[in-house]
């Protein structure tokens, strides 16, 4: 008997704990986020097909049919082939080719590779330089904080397009210059950001108890200050590669972004819009649809974690 | 009022002046005008003489006085390839572009305004949902692709509206503009729509959280318990309070769409600005890139100096010139 009500004891003890680790777990803020995130069948889906495009764009040299830039592997006879045609070697090419012979779905899965990794790069690091002068900025105040939001305040007044216009004119074409370019027009959005919810986080008292316990200001700033700063910086994060993929497009459409050597999703449709009067439509296309289910997925997730990051219409 | 237009005025010269050195060390001192303007064959002293006579061998900044000075005289170079004067050539541009940008905005405000209000008025009607989700569309839709798809639905497939150009124009106040002749409007109608699109969903999205926030307050609640219409809630009391907002954005936009007109201006071969700065930087020539820039930047300065004197006349509650 007793040792029955003992093995029923432990039992039930053992459940409290287990449930009290589980409730336990799910209350970290990754875990409701988690589940906040899964909530919308949409945003799921969005987020899945970003990360298929993703890897699609990482391993392109590995899964496409041919590699469009070796001119061994191009037949000019295939040139202008429609979708799903045959070409002369026997190869199938699902997209039609271009003017040279070139596979299309090649082509797009190597630009794709291309323009996200021109706007994931240029995103970090405007991210990196507004995010760092936007905390500093509001953390110390002072001349620099009044000198980086005069700045800003003129850069946003400005249309991102003029200012990617100007300095591409001035600079030139190439890699270097259109991420030097994409960092200028994003960096002011991240420092406005950073430095609106810094402002109010650095009033509230874990602030006031991390000075208390003289912590140096380096790390009061990124351990203390800066993760509560994240949640709306993830949020104009996703919007701005989204916008950073769209304006490096547009850019390279109108001939002044990247050179002819390393093809964009941009540099594909503004080839194929020569053939477009003569009824050649999936010349230019198909690298727009690529494009277009690229940014509708990225700003469909953002869209989404605007919604359950914003304490305002938390339930 | 008074003091702040004055700062204001002060800031924007301070603004110009910023972007025209940033401008001038760009276009002058990082590219080499020498080797354009002369010869590869020419002695070493016709070089010499060359560059003395535009004063090149003058320290930076004393060239830069002068291109200021000049400038102010509104001579800005000329043009190499056209060979007139480069102000002039965008002057005589402006009105196509002007005229585009217009449309668009006209297209985005009559259209986005209607449908944002529908939306943030009933937030979970299908319809709502169907507006919102059209919205996104054209914010994620790539503006020069969905030209280019225009063009092959409507110019070559259904053959209704013609693919370039600004078709024939007629006189109106001094300026040529298309909208007043029937081929002038169906050139009009197909890039106007398509530098529409972005604006009209963004006008959508702004129109309805505006119309979600202010449906929320008690001025609102007291008009329904006065007895008033549904209708003449929305349209009296909603619409006022959320016209302020709006219009500050979507005149702050109106900038946006006159330098996102590059690019529409590119695919449909509108004789605009936009498509003569393209042009101009395909073959290098520096004096229109600058009055190009010089001229939008300046046009930029005026709207946003409008937009925050228009702001506090919409708003009473506004102060302009008070510190915050």
């Amino acid at each position: 008997m007793g040792k029955k009500d003992d093995a029923d004891f432990i039992m039930v003890l053992a459940g409290n704990i287990v449930s009290a680790i589980q409730s336990n777990m799910q209350e970290t803020p990754l875990r409701r986020f988690i589940c906040d995130y899964v909530e919308s069948k949409i945003a799921v889906g969005a987020l899945g097909v970003f990360i298929l495009i993703f890897l699609a764009a990482v391993f392109s040299p590995v899964i496409s049919p041919q590699n469009p830039y070796d001119l061994n592997q191009l037949s000019i006879l295939d040139n202008h082939l429609p979708p799903a045609a045959k070409g002369i070697k026997g190869m199938t090419y699902w997209l039609g080719t271009d003017d040279q012979g070139r596979d299309m779905l090649s082509g797009i899965l190597y630009g794709l590779r291309t323009s996200i990794f021109v706007a994931i790069v240029s995103a970090l690091i405007a991210l990196v330089i507004g995010g760092s002068l936007g905390i500093i900025g509001a953390y110390k105040g002072g001349r620099l904080d009044t000198l980086t939001m005069r700045v800003v305040d003129l850069q946003l007044g400005f249309p991102a397009i003029l200012i990617a216009l100007i300095l591409l004119a001035l600079l030139g074409k190439g890699v270097d210059k259109i991420i030097m370019a994409l960092i200028v027009t994003q960096w002011a959005y991240y420092a406005r950001t950073v430095r609106g919810s810094a402002l109010v986080e650095r009033n509230k008292a874990y602030m006031e108890a991390a000075a208390g316990m003289v912590l140096t200001p380096v790390r009061i700033v990124f351990r203390h200050l800066l993760p509560n700063c994240i949640p709306p910086l993830i949020v104009v994060a996703t919007m701005r590669v989204a916008y950073a993929i769209s304006l490096e497009a547009t850019l390279s459409f109108l001939g002044i972004g990247l050179p002819v050597t390393q093809p964009s999703l941009g540099l594909l449709i503004s080839n194929g819009s020569e053939y477009l009067l003569s009824g050649k439509y999936w010349v230019s296309f198909y690298p727009g649809l690529a494009l277009l289910i690229t940014i509708v997925s990225i700003n469909l997730v953002g869209d989404h974690l605007r919604d359950i990051l914003n304490p305002r219409l938390q339930k | 009022m008074a003091v702040f237009l004055i700062r204001r005025l002060m800031q924007s010269v301070l603004v110009l002046i910023v972007i025209s050195v940033l401008v001038f060390l760009g276009i002058f001192a990082v590219g080499n005008p020498v080797d354009i303007l002369i010869s590869a064959d020419a002695t070493e002293q016709e070089r010499e003489i060359v560059i003395r006579s535009f004063g090149l061998d003058r320290p930076l900044w004393e060239q830069y006085i002068h291109f200021l000075g000049q400038a102010f005289q509104g001579d800005l170079g000329k043009s190499y390839v056209f060979n007139e004067p480069a102000l002039r050539l965008i002057f005589k541009r402006m009105p196509a572009t002007l005229e585009l940008a217009a449309a668009a905005m006209v297209i985005a405000v009559c259209m986005g305004i209607p449908l944002g209000i529908l939306a943030g008025w009933k937030p979970h009607a299908p319809f709502a949902r169907v507006i919102m989700a059209g919205s996104i569309l054209g914010f994620s839709l790539p503006t020069f692709w969905v030209g280019l798809m225009f063009i092959m639905l409507f110019a070559v497939i259904l053959g209704w509206l013609p693919a370039s150009g600004r078709g024939q124009t007629v006189e109106f106040l001094g300026i040529s503009v298309s909208f007043l002749t029937r081929d002038g409007l169906a050139h009009l109608l197909m890039p106007a729509l398509n530098l529409s699109l972005f604006k009209w969903s963004l006008a959508i999205r702004l129109t309805r959280a505006e119309v979600r926030e202010v449906l929320l307050t008690d001025y609102i609640k007291f008009a329904y318990a006065k007895g008033l219409s549904g209708t003449r809630v929305l349209l009296v009391h909603v619409l006022k309070n959320i016209l302020v907002p709006i219009v500050t954005v979507l005149g702050i936009e109106l900038g946006n769409v006159i330098a996102f007109a590059v690019v529409t201006e590119t695919i449909f071969a509108w004789p605009g600005m936009g498509k003569l700065l393209i042009d101009s930087i395909a073959v290098l020539d520096r004096p229109v890139i600058v009055a190009y820039l010089m001229v939008i930047v300046t046009m930029f300065i005026v709207i946003n100096l409008v937009v925050d004197i228009l702001y506090s006349v919409l708003d009473p509650r506004i102060q302009v010139g008070e510190k915050r």
